[in-house]
């Protein structure tokens, strides 16, 4: 994508009212958002038997996802930062409850009432700091975390994402897996540049089925603490006792001076020719001999 | 702003205990018919706070609904429809909703209640 909305502007400044009037008439927009809802739908895997759920729409903006919950028969509710979106999904009549919220703040809903989550194109915001009191960390942990207290047991949330690069990518889905969801990440189209979608997956409670190295980083960690200093000093994260092990180990291989001389004596008093002890014993070669 | 909204949001104002339920301070109501699905008000019943919902209902000038529900829903087709109309259909259109701790006031226009908080409430 050449130029991301996510770094012109914050959300509620660049969806104003012309950007919001300009995002749902344009046919392309409505055509894709309707495409990536279906598919948000279709992964939640809510069950199949005609009773309505009542959904949350993370980010819903002018309500152009939330139509496509509509049209399944089930009730949600939507959530926006900017008033502009929200201003013409009330001109557009949606069925769905609005509220103008910042997800970064975490939701203030009492737990475990909804039955499913669904975002488009909404998370990836989080990753940017646009005031001073703004940390995408925590931002993005306190959105997680109230979204996991507000999921009824068993219920599933749906992302589709725009991370701008790797490290994106992992820092989203470290938090979730932090705020304690299962799940991983869906790609369709992974050949292709243009089409490419990816959906995040996450389950509240039950399920596990992570993706293997998110895991294996979450479960290192002791502390919170020991992740921040590793996202500060961009190094690798490594625990303490695998560290200490290693150093065990090389020191028990390393034979010594000490060693080489008690061997030397060993095989003199065995009656064996063995060269005189010098300065030279038990050192190391140079590299070049 | 529909009841079913009201009966899930809370105050998010850190560290504020006592956030549940908001109080209604309505200036315009008005009701918008919805299909009726008794399927999805038996789901719902179940994760409705109910005191909250009686409360709500009350304030925005709707008082027939009784002050526990009844045991067995499905022979009772009145009560569905009761609660359908109070959950579903009464819409709160401009008004606040006011914090039980802090009294603080999210003021809501057009129907969509304002949650954004200031810097030093997160």
């Amino acid at each position: 994508m050449a130029n991301r909305p996510e770094l012109l502007a914050p959300p509620e400044i660049f969806y104003d009212e012309t950007e919001a009037r300009k995002y749902t008439s344009s046919s392309r927009i409505v055509e894709i958002q309707a495409r990536l809802s279906e598919r948000a739908l279709e992964l939640l895997a809510l069950p199949e038997d005609d009773v309505p759920r009542f959904l949350l729409d993370i980010g819903c903006g002018s309500g152009l996802s939330g139509e496509t919950i509509s049209e399944n028969g089930h009730h949600w509710i939507g959530l926006d930062i900017s008033a502009s979106m929200l201003n013409v999904a009330v001109e557009r009549e949606v069925e769905g409850d609005l509220l103008l919220g910042d997800m970064g703040q975490g939701l203030g809903l009492r737990s475990g009432v909804i039955d499913g989550a669904i975002s488009i194109s909404a998370v990836q915001w989080l990753c940017n700091a646009d005031k001073s009191c703004h940390e995408p960390r925590l931002r993005l942990k306190a959105f997680f975390g109230s979204l996991y207290r507000c999921l009824s047991r068993g219920a599933r949330a749906v992302f589709q994402v725009y991370p701008e690069n790797i490290a994106q990518r992992e820092l989203i889905l470290r938090q979730a897996l932090q705020a304690g969801f299962g799940g991983g990440l869906v790609v369709d189209y992974p050949h292709s540049t243009k089409k490419r979608k990816e959906f995040l997956v996450l389950t509240c409670g039950s399920i596990q089925t992570s993706i293997q190295t998110s895991k294996n980083e979450h479960g290192e960690s002791c502390s919170e603490d020991d992740f921040s200093e590793d996202e500060e000093s961009g190094t690798v994260s490594m625990s303490d006792r695998n560290r200490a092990r290693k150093r065990q180990k090389t020191k028990k291989n390393k034979k010594g001076r000490e060693w080489i001389l008690r061997k030397k004596e060993q095989s003199r008093r065995k009656g064996n020719d063995v060269p005189e002890d010098s300065k030279y014993t038990g050192r190391k070669r140079k590299s070049r001999f | 702003m529909r009841l079913i909204v009201h009966n899930m949001l809370s105050c998010n104002i850190r560290g504020v205990v006592n956030k549940f339920p908001l109080r209604i301070e309505p200036e315009k109501v008005i009701v918008k018919e919805v299909d009726f699905n008794p399927d999805f008000l038996k789901h719902m019943i179940a994760k409705i706070d109910w005191k909250a919902l009686v409360d709500g209902a009350r304030s925005m000038g709707y008082p027939e609904l009784p002050d526990h529900p009844p045991t067995t829903l499905e022979s009772d087709e009145s009560f569905l429809r009761k609660f359908h109309h109070s959950l579903l259909e009464l819409n709160l259109e401009e008004g606040s909703l006011v914090c039980p701790e802090t009294g603080r006031k999210f003021s809501v226009n057009k129907g969509i209640p304002n949650m954004l908080l200031h810097e030093d409430e997160v």
